[in-house]
C-alpha cells in the first residue's frame, strides 16, 4: 500500500490559521468558529455540546460500521484575571500548566485584542520567580481604565503567529491545533477514500485544566473505539529529557502516558497500518502527562483507546516547535487506521 | 434560627446524617418529593411536571473534622484529619466524638518538654492527639472506638454588629440558603441537592448529578475570605461583607459563562453588591457536576466567611442575606434566560 498523499501546503497553511486563533480553557468560543467554518463542509453534521465541545460527524453507513470517536483539543493554556490594582495592572491565576520563568515579558492577547506584556515585581532572588509575583500591564493609568476593557475572569493568551524555522513550524497552542488540523486533514482524505466507520471527530474543550471535555464528548458519543490526536514531548534537544520520540521522527504511537495504556491490539493496528503503508512512525512511552484518551478510555463501561502524538519541543512556550511532515504522518496514520474493520471486544 | 442549629450539629464527611434530618424537618413541607440516594445525598424536588430547565441547586452538608484511628496505651486518642485543615488550628480545641458526643480536648507535648529548636517548628496533627480524661485505654474503649468521627464543638454565637461566629459555615450557609430557596415557587423543576462528602473529593455530588441529570447547576457555598492584615490586595479570596462572591475559576472547573453572566445581570438589576471570588484555588461540588453525564453548566456562589476549615469562622449576616437575594434574582430571571443559558 501507498501512503496517503497528503496536501503538505494545506496542512501548513491550517496550523498557521489555527494556531493564532483564541481559545484558552472554558473561553474556546473563537477557536470553535474557526473550526467550525473549515469542517462544515467536510462532514455530515457539525454541532456544540453543553460544555463547549464541537463535534462533527462523518458517517460511513456500512454495514457493521463502528463508531468512532477521534478527539483532539482545541483549548490551549493562558491565564485569567484575578484582580486589578489601583494603577491598571493586572494580577493573574493559570490556566493549565504556566510556568512564570516562560510567561515574564512575553506579549499576552485578550479575546477582544487587547494585549499586555507581563511584568514582575522587583526580585531579590531569581528564585522568587512565581506567578503571584507577576503582573499583566495594559498600559492602562488606572483601575478605572483597565476595567473598560477587561474584568475579573478575562483570559488571555500568548500572542504569536507561526512562523516557518527550516522545514519546521514555530509559534504558540501547536498543542494542540496542530492535532485539529491533522483531524481536518483526515476529513478531507476520508472525502477521497471514506471510512466504513461513524466518526466522530471532536474538538474538545478544557483538555489542559484535566481532560474535561472528552470525558462529557465520549458519554454522549458512545464510541466503540476512540483515538485523540495530541502532541508530546521529546528528547532531542541537548541535554534535554531521555525520552526516544524526537522531532521529524514521523507520527508517534502512544505506548503509555500517565493517563493511558493503549488498547494493545489498536496498538498493533497503528504500528501495522503505518508498516504497511510506509507511513514514518516511532514508539512513544512518556512517563508523565496525560491526553483526551486518558478520559475517554474510562467512558460509562469503557472504550479501547488509542494516541497519535506529534512529537513537539518547547511544549507550554510560545516557541513550540515541530516538523509539518509529522503532522502529516499522523494524520496519514489515523486516515489509515479509520479504513480498517476496528474489531471491537477483549483482545 | 435554622442556620444556628445546622452549623452546630457534627457532620463530618462521611456521618452527615445527623445535618440530613434535620435539614429534612425544615423542608418536608416545601417539596414535592425527596429522596436519600446510596451515598446518602438528600435529593428533593419540586415541580417536577413543569416544562423548562431541569435546574439543580446543590450545597454540601458535611464538614472538615477529625475520625479516630488508635487509642494509645495512655488512654489518648490518636486521630486522622477529614477534609483540609491547617495543623497549626488544631492544638488545645474541643471536640465531640462519635454518636454520644463524648466531649474530648485536643492536647500535644507541653511548652516546657519541647527540644531545643522544636519551638520553633509548626505543630504537626501527627504529633496530637485527643484527650477525653480517661485514664486507661480500657477506659477510653469503653465509650470510643477507632472510626468514630470527632467534630469541633463550637457554640453558634452573634457577635458585633450583624456578624455570627460558629463551624461548618462551609457549609451549612448553602444548607441553610437552599432550605430558604425551596420555600420559593418557580415555573421550572427544581431539585434541591444536600450533598455528602464535599470535602473529601467532591464525592456526593457526582452520584447525585448523574441521578438528577440537570440542565444547569448552582452551587451553593460558604468560601474563604482573607481580606486579613498582611495580605496582599490580590491574595484576598474575597471581603466580608461585600456581598455574594461569583467564582471565575478555581482547581475543579471553568463555570459556563453565560452562567456567570447571568448571575451579574441579576445582581446589577436588583442594586445587590456581589463580588468576584480573586483566588482560583480549592474547588466546589460544581467540579463533579459539570462533568456528569454530557456534560452540565455549572457555577459556584458563596457567603464570604473568615477563617474556614477552622473550629470557628465569621459570617456577615449582611452576604448571607444578599447571596439569599441574587440567587433569588437569578431564578426569578431564568425563565427569559433560558434558551441562552443551555449550552454556550
Amino acid at each position: 500500500m501507498n501512503p496517503p498523499t497528503i496536501d503538505l501546503t494545506r496542512l501548513k497553511s491550517l496550523i498557521a490559521e489555527l494556531a493564532p486563533a483564541f481559545g484558552p480553557s472554558g473561553e474556546e468560543g473563537p477557536i470553535r468558529e474557526l473550526i467550525a467554518a473549515r469542517v462544515r463542509p467536510l462532514v455530515d453534521e457539525v454541532r456544540t455540546d453543553a460544555l463547549g465541545n464541537l463535534i462533527a460527524v462523518k458517517r460511513g453507513g456500512a454495514s457493521g460500521a463502528r463508531r468512532v470517536m477521534v478527539s483532539a483539543h482545541m483549548d490551549e493554556i493562558g491565564v485569567i484575571v484575578t484582580h486589578i490594582d489601583d494603577d491598571g495592572f493586572l494580577r493573574f491565576a493559570p490556566v493549565g500548566a504556566m510556568r512564570a520563568p516562560v510567561l515574564l515579558g512575553q506579549r499576552v492577547m485578550f479575546d477582544d485584542g487587547t494585549v499586555g506584556t507581563v511584568g514582575s515585581e522587583k526580585l531579590d532572588d531569581p528564585k522568587d520567580l512565581k506567578l503571584d509575583r507577576l503582573f499583566i500591564d495594559i498600559g492602562a493609568a488606572s483601575r478605572k481604565e483597565a476595567a473598560e476593557r477587561v474584568r475579573i475572569g478575562s483570559m488571555a493568551v500568548y500572542a504569536q503567529d507561526v512562523r516557518a524555522a527550516g522545514r519546521c513550524l514555530t509559534g504558540k497552542a501547536l498543542d494542540d491545533r496542530s492535532g485539529c488540523a491533522a483531524l481536518i486533514e483526515v476529513m478531507h482524505q476520508l472525502q477521497a477514500e471514506p471510512s466504513p466507520h461513524d466518526v466522530y471527530f471532536v474538538f474538545s474543550v478544557q483538555e489542559e485544566v484535566g481532560l474535561r471535555g472528552a470525558r462529557t464528548a465520549a458519554y454522549a458519543i458512545e464510541p466503540d473505539v476512540a483515538f485523540a490526536v495530541d502532541v508530546t514531548a521529546t528528547g532531542d534537544i541537548p541535554k534535554g529529557e531521555r525520552l526516544a520520540v524526537k522531532v521529524g521522527g514521523g507520527a508517534a504511537i502512544k505506548i503509555k502516558d500517565r493517563s493511558l495504556i493503549t488498547h494493545p491490539r489498536l496498538r498493533r493496528l497503528l504500528i501495522d497500518t503505518a508498516e504497511a503503508c510506509g507511513i514514518p512512525y516511532q514508539l512513544e512511552v512518556l512517563p508523565y502527562g496525560g491526553t483526551d484518551a486518558g478520559a475517554v478510555h474510562l467512558t460509562r463501561a469503557g472504550v479501547p483507546s488509542g494516541v497519535i502524538s506529534i512529537p513537539t519541543r518547547y511544549l507550554h512556550t510560545p516557541g513550540e516547535m515541530l516538523d509539518p511532515h509529522d503532522v502529516a504522518a499522523a494524520a496519514a496514520l489515523l486516515a489509515e487506521a479509520l479504513r480498517n474493520p476496528l474489531a471491537v471486544g477483549p483482545d | 434560627m435554622l442556620l444556628r442549629e445546622l452549623s452546630e450539629i457534627p457532620g463530618v464527611s462521611g456521618d452527615e446524617h445527623r445535618v440530613r434530618d434535620r435539614i429534612w424537618q425544615a423542608i418536608r413541607d416545601r417539596v414535592e418529593g425527596a429522596r436519600v440516594d446510596a451515598l446518602g445525598n438528600l435529593i428533593a424536588w419540586k415541580g417536577s411536571g413543569l416544562p423548562g430547565p431541569r435546574v439543580m441547586l446543590a450545597a454540601h452538608m458535611d464538614e472538615v473534622g477529625l475520625m479516630i484511628t488508635r487509642i494509645d496505651s495512655h488512654g489518648l486518642l490518636r486521630f486522622r484529619k477529614v477534609g483540609g485543615i491547617d495543623d497549626r488550628v488544631l492544638p488545645a480545641k474541643t471536640v465531640r466524638i462519635g454518636p454520644e458526643g463524648i466531649p474530648g480536648v485536643i492536647g500535644g507535648k507541653p511548652r516546657h518538654l519541647l527540644k531545643p529548636g522544636e519551638e520553633k517548628k509548626p505543630v504537626s496533627a501527627e504529633d496530637l492527639y485527643i484527650d477525653i480524661g480517661a485514664a486507661s485505654r480500657e477506659e477510653v474503649e469503653r465509650v470510643v472506638r477507632p472510626g468514630m468521627y470527632a467534630a469541633f464543638a463550637t457554640e453558634f454565637a452573634e457577635v458585633g454588629d450583624g456578624v455570627v461566629k460558629g463551624k461548618a459555615f462551609d457549609d451549612r450557609a448553602g444548607c441553610a440558603l437552599l432550605v430558604d430557596l425551596l420555600a420559593e415557587d418557580f415555573p421550572f423543576p427544581v431539585f434541591g441537592v444536600f450533598t455528602v462528602q464535599e470535602e473529601i473529593g467532591l464525592r456526593g455530588a457526582r452520584v447525585a448529578a448523574y441521578d438528577v441529570a440537570p440542565d444547569l447547576a448552582l452551587v451553593l457555598e460558604g468560601t474563604t475570605c482573607a481580606d486579613i492584615p498582611g495580605a496582599a490586595p490580590h491574595g484576598q479570596s474575597t471581603v466580608f461583607g461585600a456581598g455574594p462572591a461569583i467564582t471565575v475559576m478555581d482547581a475543579t472547573s471553568i463555570p459556563s459563562r453565560p452562567l456567570v453572566d447571568g448571575l451579574v445581570r441579576a445582581a446589577q438589576r436588583r442594586g445587590i453588591p456581589w463580588q468576584w471570588k480573586r483566588t482560583a484555588f480549592g474547588g466546589t461540588d460544581a467540579g463533579s457536576i459539570h462533568l456528569t453525564r454530557e456534560g452540565v453548566p455549572a457555577a459556584t456562589v458563596s457567603v464570604p466567611c473568615r477563617y474556614i476549615h477552622s473550629p470557628c469562622a465569621f459570617m456577615n449576616g449582611s452576604d448571607y442575606e444578599n447571596t439569599r437575594r441574587l440567587l433569588l434574582g437569578f431564578l426569578q430571571d431564568l425563565p427569559a434566560a433560558a434558551a441562552g443559558l443551555h449550552g454556550v
